[in-house]
């Protein structure tokens, strides 16, 4: 047998360059599982697809946005958010399916930086938001989507449904890494996910909403992020005069929502995955 | 040897120890393993063999007392250990998903070997291990002996000094077993050292060194294979009864001109007792007739690790009955 050389334990620039290294072979892990299974990608692909073209032609021409403005114009931003929360549910199969194996032990029994499985992860779900959202941009500029406003706001939108795909994909890693199976993240998932996004200016405006359910509504993050996002596209956002604070001012609670999410789904995440990967 | 094991010694463990709750898994767990041997460590379910790989590979942290292997200490330097030793676990842990090239590339790029290394290790040890031909097969569809054979390359691609080996033979067929035998014995060979456990004693016999007895969480009994046998047992007289009915009665007949306590072997129909020198056969068959047993073997032959291990446990049990 051939004797291999190991490379020593390194620190400084090393360190960074095999963290990038170990993240990128997780990341590879994750494309080739999703050569060997491609209806993985239906959640990403076809979904965001079906529900643009559904949405657009079956409510379009029933549902007046108030305010004036056309409908699919309005939609685009609340299917984007609705995508990329059910988006979540990526992240927390493959690592409830991962921790529910014998593989992590593998892993853990490697030199491999220890962050690198969760960035491995993360990288390669965030690669699937990328294709989820320009599937549903060009869909959208199909039936006839475009943005409004300058250049520096659209790309603006861009930045907010990066972070907001970013925080969907830690909310999910957290239920994977507390949830027993994946079957329990799919349950986990719908129960949250649902109420959420129809509860919300998602897809109809809330001024027809009961009271109850509008307050809910004006205050639900889902409601502030597809307002957020129609601002920065210059898409109609049909909010009412009279609406809440994060609603009258969305794209600034946008932000404010995914990084009080993050601040605290991040070292959720990481103290549970830690327990659960040290016996 | 390689330079990093210091004074010979690959695999060292003092006064190891892990609680879970109120339950120790591992208790005053003592080990010293010289590079280049096999240590065995020997057990039933439960009985701390699987917790103690767990400590030594860095997976689990001890609660008690403190190991190093390979010269690195297992929880202060935990990465360097990790560059060290190859570990294959009980539960399968290749990915299913992936052919069974691409698990190996993938874990030696994971050990920081360069792609083209990586690349090359991989087709050498499916070769070594007979699966070249399914190199390009995702593992979903291997027999569990394929997958239990692609888990023990895992765990060699860095061509590590030290070994840890979690029940390696376990589900493998007499075939691929002797197999993986005469592999683990160039291994050794080659310089390196490995600990394995097992629950089965001829694989114990067959490969290892120095054997580590565990009994409820703590070391039982220590030794050679040879030296166990001489201390539990030397010559033996062993009894094969039709019925497990006679089994007691064969007992108690065997002990009254054996030198020393029958052991039962219900699952085998067997009785078996030390013998000395003055033990002579006619004079058991002649107790076993008049107590009424029909024999359908009697004969004299070296203790096994099977009379050791039933010896030591047996009487750890014996031990525990007031106690509960």
């Amino acid at each position: 047998m051939t004797a291999t050389t190991l490379p020593r334990t390194a620190a400084g620039p090393a360190r960074l360059r095999w963290l990038l290294a170990d993240s990128a072979t997780i990341a590879g892990r994750s494309f080739a599982h999703i050569r060997q299974i491609p209806e993985k990608l239906f959640d990403v692909t076809l979904q965001p697809l079906m529900f643009v073209l559904l949405f657009s032609f079956v409510f379009g021409e029933v549902i007046a946005v108030p305010g004036g403005g056309d409908y699919k114009e309005y939609l685009i931003g609340g299917i984007l958010v609705q995508t990329l929360a059910f988006g979540m549910m990526g992240p927390g199969v493959s690592m409830a399916t991962d921790l529910g194996e014998g593989i992590l032990d593998r892993f853990r029994s490697l030199p491999m930086l220890r962050p690198a499985f969760l960035l491995g992860h993360l990288t390669a779900e965030f690669a699937a938001s990328v294709l989820a959202v320009a599937i549903m941009v060009l869909t959208g500029l199909i039936v006839g989507w475009r943005t409004d406003s300058s250049p520096a706001e659209a790309i603006g939108g861009f930045a907010l449904t990066a972070l907001l795909a970013v925080t969907t994909l830690w909310l999910g890693t957290l239920i994977g890494v507390i949830a027993r199976s994946p079957d329990v993240v799919q349950g986990i998932a719908f129960l949250v996910i649902f109420p959420l996004t129809f509860i919300a200016t998602t897809f109809v405006p809330i001024t027809g909403l009961p009271d109850g359910l509008r307050q809910f509504a004006e205050y639900n993050p889902v409601s502030a992020w597809a307002a957020g996002l129609r601002t920065l596209f210059g898409n109609p956002t049909a909010t009412p005069a009279d609406a809440a604070w994060p609603l009258a001012h969305p794209v600034l609670s946008s932000v404010l929502w995914c990084v009080a999410i993050l601040a605290v789904v991040v070292p959720l995440t990481l103290h549970a995955y830690r327990r659960r990967t040290t016996g | 040897m390689r330079a990093e094991i210091q004074d010979g010694i690959a695999i060292a463990a003092a006064g190891l120890g892990k609680r879970y709750g109120e339950q120790w898994a591992l208790r005053d767990f003592d080990l010293e393993v010289p590079a280049g041997s096999v240590l065995g460590l020997l057990g039933h379910n439960g009985a701390g063999k699987t917790t103690a790989i767990r400590i030594l590979t860095t997976l689990a942290q001890p609660t008690a007392g403190g190991a190093s292997v390979a010269g690195c200490d297992v929880v202060a330097e935990p990465a360097p250990v990790r560059e060290r030793i190859g570990l294959t676990s009980q539960a399968a842990t290749v990915d299913g998903l992936l052919s069974a090239s691409g698990n190996l590339e993938m874990i030696g790029r994971l050990y920081h070997l360069p792609r083209r290394v990586a690349r090359e290790r991989a087709a050498e040890l499916l070769e070594r291990l007979r699966l070249a031909d399914t190199g390009d097969k995702l593992v979903r569809d291997f027999s569990g002996g394929m997958r239990r054979r692609l888990d023990l390359a895992a765990s060699l691609v860095a061509a590590p000094p030290v070994l840890f080996l979690d029940e390696p033979t376990t589900g493998l067929d007499p075939e691929s077993r002797n197999e993986l035998w005469a592999l683990l014995r160039t291994l050794v060979d080659d310089g390196t050292t490995v600990l394995l456990t097992t629950q089965y004693l001829e694989e114990a016999d067959q490969l290892a060194d120095r054997i580590v007895l565990l009994d409820h969480g703590e070391i039982a009994a220590t030794g050679t294979p040879a030296q166990l046998k001489a201390r539990h047992g030397g010559e033996r007289i062993a009894v094969s009864v039709p019925a497990e009915a006679q089994l007691e009665v064969a007992a108690g007949a065997l002990e009254r001109v054996a030198a020393g306590a029958a052991e039962i072997d219900a699952e085998a129909a067997l009785v078996s007792a030390p013998a000395s020198e003055s033990t002579r056969l006619i004079e058991v068959v002649r107790a076993l007739d008049e107590a009424g047993v029909d024999a359908t073997d009697v004969h004299r032959r070296e203790a096994t690790l099977d009379d050791v291990f039933l010896a030591i446990t047996r009487s750890s049990e014996r031990k525990e009955v007031p106690t509960q």
